[in-house]
Order: structure tokens, then C-alpha cells, then sequence
């Protein structure tokens, strides 16, 4: 009952967090001088195209664009009548591209779950690497498997990911028969979702996943290994041996519990580093995600599209550091139980 | 008879490095209690964990056998193989550890760790797995074993924890019990609850017990058979009462003559002279507020200190004597400044006789900054409040930087006679602090506090961190200092015998109020509040015809609404209600009138 009343607060706490990111949002996209339209009427009054400025001032007034920047915010997140009523975020209108000449919503389709499908077969890649890998090389310190671990996982980070991800196109494609570039095969793009779809995306999936997460994993790996191996000098782990258990059952229940709270918190910031970081690698692998949708929004300052994709990236950030909050106060007792005293 | 466990010439060491245990054997009959004795560094440690082998992973055994015979079975723990082990462990063997606070895993139920040993060992179901701890728990004295069974080791205090860890050892009821220091970090009433206990249950259960102590105190009440080590190597063993009657080995005299005692016999006391006084406390409170967990609820008020009056002369030690959180740090905390007194008390100190008396608490910049040059702190534990990263002649000479005192050179002169004072040497400045140990370390602390001259230390526990050897030396040059310099000290302890040899005057305080203040020779010899008999009866002597009296130690330990008629108190009003009462001349105790 608790928890879920923490959970309800936290979901609060949330969508102030957004509010308030909205605004830095919308304040940084209307920070560079001039926007999207009027950069475009400069150029074609340059060119003396006439019909073009009618149409540019036509939108300028569509999207209330001569409106001040307060009401600007204000009726793009719907909370103020715009020139159509109230149509914004909120209710659901995401805005037009002017770059793509149509709306934002239908640019960023597909992409946004192709997404939020990369980022988190990534984190679960992380952790589904880090957790064994990271617990091994703690109870082995200092052997040749923690060495040979650490050796990977500093290659991993050290290895620029795009580099990574042609040695691994090219490998993949040589030995495995591995697709190369895209997230599924060009046949299926646009066609509702069957199961051939399905089994195309989750092949193509294989190389971006691996890119990805390496670094994430074996960063996350040498902090697990850091954290188990502190757990590991406590007492109460000597109090465990003294009890009889087996080393290994041992290792799950007290250390690997405590040191897992780093680890879980970790969730929240592993979600943006990863998007953030994946524009590249996206580029690169010509992968249908956000990333480069965001890259080219932001070059030619299409304000709506930009803005949509970074309240986007934000909501996503949000949602991994509440999850990873409830999960901590499940976790951990001491939190649960905070002030509540001793 | 055979012994239950015969340790036979064992050799531990690290590495490649020398043997730390040297050639050790002992022997441990059924039902008997065997204390390891010694000060840290003797080995003691690491010979009571290689009987269950954990060990870190680098000690080596290097000879010797480990001979267990139970159960009609004889093994040598010493070259068992790791599955049959763990059948010993816990089950015929269990332990129990130095500090309850760590010793617990924070995470899990104490209900779900203790009966994991029943778990562990196969013999029960759950359900019988549970209703065997709950009898356990309420056999150590938990009063709602259901609720304790729920709690988080987080929400029980020192000695609960070590309850509970009492009670996981105990659960299996093992032949043999193995406890390194389990009463060391606990308060001195509690550990004498802990000790009778573990001694009452021993009895019941018959089982024998291995007893690490550094305290011959405890020795004398607990130990059929005594073993003392020093360096790795046993200097003597044999029964407990003729060795503590007479010992023979010059090591073991050494022991007994550097641990503290309470006097006992009376000897006319004078109160210090009021008539130069360097620090006076002026009905100083304190008041805590502790945010409630819910918006609704009235925040919790907590007194640390209420209503509290010291007056230290000059020249003189004052003793302030608690157990933890009976509010003696936060007085001291307050006399230093690093505290604001509740509203109403008042705080004076006069660096000099001739000059006006500052209220400490509202001093302005120059004025505070002055007051810090006349006023020092030595802090309790010597490992950690030395920086690790600066040589001992940046440490020593940092205070004289800050106030501008001096040139380089003269600073760096001082630092060395400032060393050469404590009893170290003047080419260890360029040192760091690892290179020392704890009790240099305190040298080195005290030498900081002395750098800016100062007419004031407070003195925070300043050998509770130490062995009892090293804490003699201590006291010897803390005592040479005050009266070669004429220093003050307000002398912040739990450990009545230390105070009992430096201190002038003492104030013992419990729940933030001074119950009882007199001179220690009359507070010992007379003492006059159940509160302070609890203290000194609990106090483990090294002598075995005086064992602690627990029942003495119970009611005055209790809370304060169970104490005798004349003493009782309860709620905040207390000072008020029960004042503190003139006996004799410098004699006070809180009773009614």
C-alpha cells in the first residue's frame, strides 16, 4: 500500500519534472537568433520568390510564430488557444515539420518505438551482461577471470563505437549472415506488422544492440565488480560463512543485494546517456530511430520537430529514474523506512 | 576427559610474511569458557578464526591440527574439506562478532537471518524453523520476539543487534561458541547485560565457550581458563583464578597493571576551588526537532542535553561520564561553540584570570577566532581524524597557518618540540600518518591540539580507541601536560576507570540531564544515585571475587520511571520536578528533595 502511494507521488513529482522541462526546452530551441521560417523567407526574398514568402508568412500565422515566445509556449503545449483552439502537445497535436513539409507525428511514426526498441534491448543487454560478469570478477578478484574481464570491458569503452559497429557489420555479415545497416529488411518498411517483420527487426537488432551496450556494460561492470568487492569486506558476509552457507548462495543473498542498489539506480541514467549516445551509431548503422531525425531537426532549426523529439527523449529519461526510484524503495528497507526512525 | 576443541601448535601467516600466530595450543573443555586474551596485534583474532577457517584469503595455515570431538566424531577442522565445513559452522561451531552494528546485514529481516541457520543446517521445516527462533529471541530478553522477527537489524539498538546475534548463534544450540570481542563496542551497563546473559545461557545449554577479550574485566567474570597472547606466541595459560590472582608471566602483570580501576577505598575528596574558573555552563539545553515521517504529525522533540551546569576551574579536569546518547558530546560540542545552547543557556569561558569572561556563543568573527586559539579538541578515534594525505609537519603546523603565528621556520620548530613533548621523535614530521600507531597517532592528535597553546582541551573520548596499554600512556602524558602547562580539560568518557584517574571533578549524565557530580573519590566511594552504582558495578574488574552484581546494574540502567521512589522522574518537565541536590560539600545528585 505504501509503495504504491509512493509510486502515485513519484508519477507527481514526475509530471512537474516535465513542465518544467518543457519550458528549458522550449526556451533553448527559441535560443539561437531567427527560426525556420523566417531564415526561409530571408532566402527567398534573396531569390525573389514571392509565392514562397506568401506561404512561409501563411504558416508563420498558422503556428502563431508572431505571437511573443510566452504565448508561443503556451500554445504549443496546449495549455493557451492557438489559431485553431487548443491544439498542442497535450492534446495530442505534436506540431509541423517545416523542414519535411508535414506534421510531426507522422515524421517521427515509426521511428519512435524503433526507439525506444534499440534503447531498451541495450539496457537489457547492459545488465544482462554486467550483472554475471560483474559478480564473477568480484568473487574472483584478482584472478585471471577478473584480468580477462576487465581486459574486455576496457576494450569495450575504449573502442569508438562507430569503429566497433562497421568490424562488427562487416564480421557479421562475412561469418553470420548478419544483415548490415537498417532495423529490418527494406521489404518490410511501411508494412503493418507480421511475424516475417518481426523475425527481420529482431536480426537486425543483433549488431546495434552489441554496439550500444558495450560501453554501458562494462562500465557498469567495473562499478558492480567495485561495489560487490566493498560488500564483499563487511562483516556480515563473514557472518554468513560462520552460519554455513555455501559461497555462492551467500554471494547472492548479502552482498549482491547491497550492492545492487547502485546498480538498479543506475537504470535512470543509463536511458539518455544511451539515446543520446546512440545518434551516432544511428547515423552510422543507418538505423530508422530518432537520433538522426533529431541530428537534422536541429541543423536546420525546425523548432516543432526538434522540440517534440528532445520532450520525447526527456519523458524517456523520466520514466527510467521513476522506475528505478520504485524500484530502490522496493529494494531497500532503509529507504523505505526513512524517517520514519529508529 | 578429552577436550571438546584441542588446538595443537597452529602457525597462521600472511603470504610470504612471518608466521602471525606462532606455535599456539589450547584446549576448551565441554561446558567450560576459555578466554583468549591480548592486546590487538597478539594473534588472538586470527587463532579463534581459524577454528572455523575464516580466514581473509591469503593467511595460511601453516602447521598444526584443529581437533573437534562431537558427537562422538573427531575432526581436524584444520584439513576438513569445505563441504564438511559447512556442517560445522553454525551448527556445532558458531560465532558471534566484534560489532553488531555491521555484523547484520542491513537488507534482510533479523527473523529471516537468524532462522536461516535452521534453514541452513536442514533439520526444519519453516514453520518449525520459526517457532524455534521466537523461543530463542525471547529466551535473549527480546520482549516482542513477533515484532523483532519483522524488524530490520536498523531499527534495534548496539544491544539489541547483539541479541540478536546472540540469539543466530545460539539458535542451533552448537557445542561450541566463539566470541570475538562481543561485547567491545556496546556501553558499559549493556555489555554487562550481555555478558551475564551469554553466561546464563551457557549454563543451560552446557555448551563451551571461546571468549576473545582485550578486558581482563571480563576475563575475571566469564573464564574457567584463561590463554594470554602477545605477538602471536601464548605467555601464559592455565585456570582462570589462581593466573588472575597471581600472575606469573611479567606480560600478564604488565596487563593487569595498566588496566584502569575504580578505587575503592574512601579518601577525603576537595572539591576544586570555584574561585577561578575557566569555562562555566550556565543551565545550557538542547533541543533536537526530528522531522515526522508523516505531514500531519507533530515533529519529535529530543533533549540532548537539558538544563545542564559545569563549571571547569583552571588547571583542573572535569569529567563528563554517559553512555552514548546521554548528551555528553553535545555539551561538549556546545562548550567548544560548534553548538548553539537552546535560548536561556549561557556559555562563559575566561582565557585568563585577570580578563572579563566571552559568552561563547555570541562571539563575533575576531573574537571567535580568538576563542579558537585558546581552545582545543582531541578527537576519539586517531585513525580517521588525521588527514591521510598530509605529512605530519603540514598537520602540526596548519593551526599556526590559519592564525598567523610565526614564521616557517619558528613554525617548523615548534612542530618539533611539540612532538619531542608528546614522547615521539622530530624526524618523524616528515611522515605520514600510516606510518603510526593508534596510540602514536593520539600523540600525534594531542601535539595538533597543543600547537596553539591553548588554556582549553576537550578531550572526546580520547582512548576509548586504544588498547589498554597504550590508553595508560596516554593518561600519563595527558596528566604531565596539564600540570606541566597548566591546561584545562573537560574530559568526555564512557569509561568510569579512566576518569577515574584524571579527573578532578565528574558529572555523570544520562537522558541529557547531570544525575550525580561530585569528586571521583567520593562519587566512587559514595556513590549516591542508582544510575551511577549501575556504572561502577558494571565495570568488569579484573578481580574475580568482585563480579558484576547485574542486579544492581539493571535498575539503574532502566529507564528513568523504574529507578527508586526518591529518584524517579519522567517527561520533559524533569529538571524542573527533581532537582539536583547538595549532599556534601562539591556532592550533587538529581533527586527529590
Amino acid at each position: 500500500m505504501e509503495i504504491l502511494r509512493y509510486a502515485i507521488y513519484r508519477f507527481g513529482t514526475m509530471l512537474l519534472t516535465l513542465l518544467v522541462v518543457s519550458v528549458l526546452v522550449f526556451a533553448i530551441i527559441n535560443l539561437p537568433p531567427g527560426d525556420y521560417l523566417s531564415n526561409q523567407i530571408a532566402e527567398l526574398q534573396a531569390t525573389g520568390q514571392s509565392a514562397g514568402v506568401a506561404k512561409a508568412e501563411f504558416l508563420r500565422q498558422e503556428y502563431a510564430l508572431d505571437k511573443p515566445l510566452w504565448q508561443q509556449y503556451m500554445i504549443w503545449m496546449g495549455f493557451m488557444p492557438g489559431p485553431h483552439g487548443f491544439s498542442g502537445m497535450i492534446q495530442g497535436n505534436f506540431g509541423w515539420s517545416f523542414e519535411f513539409d508535414s506534421p510531426v507525428a507522422d515524421i517521427v511514426g515509426d521511428s519512435l518505438w524503433l526507439t525506444v526498441l534499440v534503447n531498451l534491448s541495450a539496457v537489457i543487454f547492459v545488465y544482462a551482461v554486467a550483472l554475471p560478469l560483474g559478480v564473477l570478477a568480484a568473487a574472483r578478484a584478482r584472478t585471471w577471470i577478473d584480468y580477462t574481464s576487465a581486459f574486455i570491458g576496457y576494450l569495450g569503452l575504449a573502442t569508438p563505437n562507430f569503429l566497433l559497429a562497421l568490424i562488427l557489420f562487416y564480421y557479421g555479415h562475412r561469418w553470420f549472415d548478419l544483415p548490415i545497416g537498417g532495423l529490418m529488411a527494406p521489404e518490410y518498411e511501411g508494412v503493418p506488422m507480421n511475424w516475417d517483420k518481426v523475425k527481420s527487426i529482431l536480426v537486425h537488432l543483433i549488431v546495434p544492440t552489441f554496439v550500444i551496450g558495450t560501453a554501458g556494460a562494462s562500465a557498469m561492470m567495473q562499478r558492480l565488480r567495485a561495489n560487490m568487492l566493498d560488500e564483499l569486506g563487511k562483516p556480515y558476509v563473514e557472518t554468513a560463512i560462520a552460519k554455513g552457507m555455501k559461497p555462492s548462495r551467500m554471494l547472492a543473498k548479502y552482498p549482491l543485494r547491497v550492492a545492487f542498489n547502485p546498480f538498479v539506480a543506475d537504470i535512470g541514467n543509463l536511458l539518455p546517456a544511451m539515446i543520446s549516445g546512440s545518434v551516432l551509431v544511428s547515423v552510422v548503422l543507418g538505423l530508422q530511430t530518432i537520433g538522426p531525425t533529431l541530428l537534422t531537426a536541429l541543423k536546420t532549426q525546425d523548432m516543432f520537430l526538434s522540440g517534440f523529439v528532445l520532450m520525447f527523449v526527456a519523458l524517456l529519461t523520466l520514466i527510467g529514474t521513476m522506475v528505478s526510484d520504485v524500484l530502490l524503495v522496493l529494494l531497500d528497507p532503509r529507504i523505505r523506512y526513512e524517517g520514519r526512525g529508529t | 576427559m578429552r577436550p571438546l576443541l584441542s588446538v595443537e601448535n597452529l602457525s597462521i601467516g600472511f603470504g610470504k610474511g612471518d608466521s602471525v600466530v606462532k606455535d599456539v595450543s589450547f584446549a576448551v573443555q565441554p561446558g567450560e569458557t576459555l578466554a583468549l586474551v591480548g592486546e590487538s596485534g597478539s594473534g588472538k583474532t586470527v587463532s579463534c578464526r581459524a577454528v572455523l577457517r575464516i580466514l581473509p584469503k591469503v593467511a595460511q595455515l601453516r602447521t598444526g591440527r584443529i581437533l573437534l570431538n562431537t558427537r562422538g566424531s573427531e575432526l581436524d577442522l584444520a584439513t576438513l574439506d569445505e563441504r564438511r565445513m559447512r556442517d560445522v559452522r553454525g551448527n556445532t561451531v558458531a560465532m558471534i562478532f566484534q560489532e553488531p552494528m555491521r555484523s547484520l546485514s542491513p537488507l534482510h529481516r533479523i527473523g529471516n537471518q537468524v532462522s536461516e541457520v535452521l534453514w541452513l543446517h536442514g533439520r526444519k521445516s519453516e514453520r518449525e524453523a520459526r517457532k524455534e527462533v521466537l523461543e530463542c529471541f525471547e529466551r535473549v530478553g527480546f520482549p516482542e520476539p513477533e515484532r523483532t522477527y519483522r524488524s530490520y537489524p536498523f531499527e534495534l539498538s548496539g544491544g539489541m543487534r547483539q541479541r540478536a546475534m546472540i540469539a543466530m548463534a545460539m539458535v542451533a544450540k552448537p557445542d561450541l561458541l566463539i566470541a570475538d570481542e562481543p561485547t567491545t563496542a556496546l556501553d558499559v551497563t549493556t555489555q554487562a547485560q550481555v555478558l551475564g546473559l551469554m553466561k546464563e545461557l551457557q549454563r543451560e545449554s552446557g555448551m563451551a565457550m571461546i571468549l576473545v577479550t582485550h578486558d581482563l574485566g571480563v576475563v575475571a567474570n566469564m573464564a574457567e581458563q584463561v590463554v594470554v597472547m602477545h605477538k602471536g606466541r601464548v605467555m601464559e595459560s592455565g585456570r582462570a583464578e589462581p593466573m588472575l590472582r597471581t600472575p606469573a608471566h611479567p606480560y600478564t602483570k604488565a596487563l593487569f597493571n595498566a588496566a584502569p580501576e575504580i578505587p575503592d577505598e574512601a579518601v577525603v575528596a576537595i572539591p576544586p576551588s570555584r574561585d577561578d574558573l575557566i569555562m562555566e555552563m550556565k543551565s545550557v539545553s538542547k533541543t533536537y526537532t526530528l522531522r515526522a515521517s508523516k505531514g500531519w504529525q507533530a515533529p519529535t522533540l529530543i533533549h540532548a542535553c537539558r538544563e545542564v551546569d559545569l563549571r571547569l576551574t583552571r588547571g583542573k579536569t572535569l569529567a563528563v561520564v554517559g553512555e552514548s546518547g546521554s548528551g555528553k558530546t553535545t555539551a561538549a560540542r556546545i562548550a567548544l561553540g560548534a553548538e548553539l545552547p537552546d535560548p536561556g543557556g549561557e556559555v562563559l569561558f575566561r582565557p585568563n584570570p585577570d580578563q572579563p569572561a566571552v559568552t561563547v556563543h555570541s562571539m563575533d568573527r575576531a573574537a571567535r577566532t580568538a576563542f579558537q586559539r585558546q581552545a582545543q579538541m582531541v578527537f576519539q578515534d586517531p585513525y580517521s581524524s588525521l588527514s591521510p594525505r598530509m605529512r605530519i609537519q603540514d598537520t602540526l603546523v596548519e593551526p599556526l597557518e590559519i592564525h598567523r603565528i610565526g614564521s616557517r621556520a619558528e613554525r617548523r620548530d615548534k612542530a618539533a618540540d611539540m612532538l619531542r613533548l608528546v614522547g615521539l621523535s622530530p624526524d618523524m614530521l616528515k611522515r605520514y600518518p600510516h606510518a603510526f600507531s593508534g596510540g602514536q597517532r593520539q600523540r600525534l592528535s594531542i601535539a595538533r591540539a597543543l600547537m596553539l597553546e591553548p588554556a582549553l582541551i576537550v578531550c572526546d573520548e580520547p582512548t576509548s580507541a586504544l588498547d589498554v596499554s597504550v590508553q595508560e600512556q596516554i593518561l600519563l602524558l595527558l596528566e604531565e601536560i596539564r600540570d606541566r602547562q597548566n591546561l584545562s580539560y573537560l574530559f568526555i568518557s564512557h569509561d568510569l576507570a579512566v576518569v577515574a584517574r584524571i579527573a578532578d571533578e565528574v558529572a555523570v549524565m544520562r537522558r541529557g540531564l547531570i544525575v550525580e557530580q561530585a569528586p571521583p573519590e567520593t562519587l566512587f566511594y559514595n556513590p549516591q544515585h542508582p544510575y551511577t552504582k549501575a556504572l561502577i558495578a558494571a565495570q568488569p574488574e579484573p578481580d574475580i571475587d568482585r563480579p558484576i552484581d547485574l542486579k544492581m546494574v539493571a535498575q539503574g540502567a532502566g529507564a528513568p520511571d523504574c529507578w527508586p521512589e526518591e529518584f524517579r522522574f519522567n517527561g520533559s518537565d524533569a529538571p524542573r520536578l527533581v532537582n539536583l541536590k547538595h549532599l556534601e560539600p562539591g556532592h550533587k545528585v538529581r533527586c527529590h528533595a
